[in-house]
């Protein structure tokens, strides 16, 4: 082990320039990656909180008894979709739209706006169909006048959320790869330039397992530098884009330490690979 | 100690490399292959060192068959054997002695012993005072004595040569032979493949002739013990081959 790590150094030492082109050449392939992780991130995140804003309003005809409503409060309260319920006094409904609208302050007379309750959905219920079938229920309860979803809202809200999935998926499967086969192409041009050495190795007898050695750690470090140093250029992007263009969201260190991980595992593997084609012959 | 028996070589494109090709070399005995490039004098040193197989017959090498090897047992039989080649095959950032702890040191050998073994080893090739020295700052002669001690520092039953004079001029060449003479001398066999036929014919050794993959002459043939004898565990050098001029 300690030999492996001293002869995968002595490849950085040895052949600075190269090593730098293998580690610019993964830094950047992923940098692009992350890139495209921060833009999908942002957009989900929007997404999910104009999605947490999909609720169901129910008016309730005037006259209804406190107790009624109450338990109305009750009975939707434990639907399993249902996050949370509020009831919204006609007193309450007003002080809302005076202070929402304030120029038209003199417009709201008492009495005017009916009295609601507002079914907020849980994760994950934000559909069409949860919505509709919780509407649905609410519309058995005779004193309920109306009940308003914003139905067309709420379908463009989830059909733009399925095309984002969909197509941060399949983008990002295609940045994975290209990025997968520009690092091992890499690594293997690197381990090119050395298969005088590994020659050299199998002619005095060193065993298939003692020659990948030097390379999978060759590798792994060159994986780990590249994904560190495309976290810096990732970061330093996101700190210029948040200055001057539009604030946003970074990415939480565990998903951080996952694409360096991620880099290192591709230099890793890159490395198995290429040697392990150079090694398979005889 | 290494036994041909029938063998043939054909490589995925063009003609047969080798073409039923049968000798066997003892232990300590000093061989020539010649013949004209291509007849398959390097096809010959790599089926012995295990670079590539047989597409058909047999290869034996101390006691391991080509036909039953797996890949697993080639780096210990590698161990036994010492290759030196026309183009030196160092490594241009090592020096020499780092260069002949190369190969002790990628077969786990314990660390205390690399030292005494390499200076050892330069020693007896007259380079112990270039130990430190690159390769680019040795002249050809030198850095094939550094090959010859690296492929020596393992104690191999055979070093097998390819063309190790290829590059050299006479003055060097003769320095070189000598050295493979002396290693001879303390009882390891040596093959070496070269198509210097004003060497191989001023000297009496051994000497197999190829031509076109096929085995054209062996000087040795008719005074060789048969096939048996020669794997009788500790057989000893041909004493005859050894002490010739």
């Amino acid at each position: 082990m300690n030999l492996a790590l001293r002869e995968a150094l002595r490849a950085f030492r040895r052949a600075p320039m190269l090593s730098a082109l293998s580690v610019t050449t993964i830094a950047f392939s992923l940098f692009a990656f992350g890139l495209f992780g921060l833009v999908a991130l942002n957009l989900g995140s929007a997404l999910a909180q104009i999605e947490e804003r999909v609720e169901v309003r129910a008016f309730i005809a005037s006259g209804t008894s406190p107790e009624a409503t109450a338990a109305v409060v009750g009975d939707v309260g434990s639907f399993p979709e249902v996050a949370s319920v509020r009831f919204v006094s006609e007193v309450q409904a007003l002080d809302r739209a005076r202070r929402e609208l304030g120029e038209f302050e003199d417009v709201f007379e008492a009495g005017i706006l009916p009295a609601s309750i507002e079914v907020r959905l849980r994760d994950g219920f934000r559909d069409p169909e949860s919505v509709r079938s919780v509407s649905k229920r609410l519309e058995v309860y005779d004193f309920i006048d109306d009940i308003r979803y914003g139905e067309e809202w709420v379908e463009k809200v989830y059909r733009l959320r399925n095309i984002a999935t969909a197509a941060g998926l399949s983008l990002g499967l295609i940045f994975a790869l290209v990025a997968i086969i520009i690092i091992s192409s890499t690594i293997r041009m690197a381990i090119l330039a050395r298969s005088r050495e590994i020659r050299i190795m199998r002619l005095v007898g060193a065993t298939n397992q003692f020659i990948r050695g030097p390379f999978l750690i060759d590798g792994f470090l060159k994986g780990l530098l590249g994904g560190l140093v495309a976290l810096l250029l990732t970061w330093v992007t996101f700190e210029f884009v948040g200055q001057y263009v539009v604030q946003a969201t970074f990415f939480g260190t565990r998903l951080a330490v996952v694409g360096v991980l991620a880099g290192a595992l591709i230099g890793l593997l890159g490395s198995a690979v290429s040697v392990g084609r150079h090694l398979g012959k005889v | 100690m290494i036994r041909f028996t029938h063998v043939g070589k054909q490589y995925p494109k063009g003609d047969p490399a080798l073409d039923d090709v049968s000798f066997h070399v003892n232990r300590g005995e000093f061989v020539f292959l010649t013949g004209p490039s291509g007849a398959g004098k390097s096809t010959i040193l790599k089926l012995i060192y295990v670079d590539t197989r047989p597409t058909y017959g047999e290869v034996r090498v101390a006691g391991q068959s080509s036909v039953t090897m797996s890949a697993r047992q080639i780096p210990a039989l590698r161990r036994r054997l010492g290759v030196v080649f026309q183009d030196f095959q160092l490594l241009e950032d090592r020096t020499a002695e780092q260069n002949v702890a190369f190969a002790l040191e990628v077969t786990g050998t314990p660390p205390t012993q690399i030292g005494p073994r390499v200076a050892r080893v330069l020693t007896q090739v007259g380079l112990a005072a270039k130990a430190t020295a690159l390769p680019h700052e040795l002249s050809g002669g030198e850095q094939q004595r550094v090959a010859i001690a690296r492929a020596l520092v393992n104690d191999p039953l055979v070093l097998l040569a390819d063309e190790p004079t290829g590059n050299l001029d006479t003055r060097t060449t003769r320095g070189i032979f000598q050295l493979l003479r002396d290693v001879n001398a303390r009882g390891t066999a040596v093959l070496m493949a070269t198509h210097d036929l004003a060497l191989v014919k001023s000297l009496d050794f051994r000497t197999l002739e190829l031509n076109q993959g096929r085995l054209v002459y062996d000087s040795g043939a008719q005074r060789h013990t048969t096939a048996d004898e020669l794997d009788r565990p500790g057989a000893g050098p041909d004493v005859r081959d050894g002490d010739a001029p």
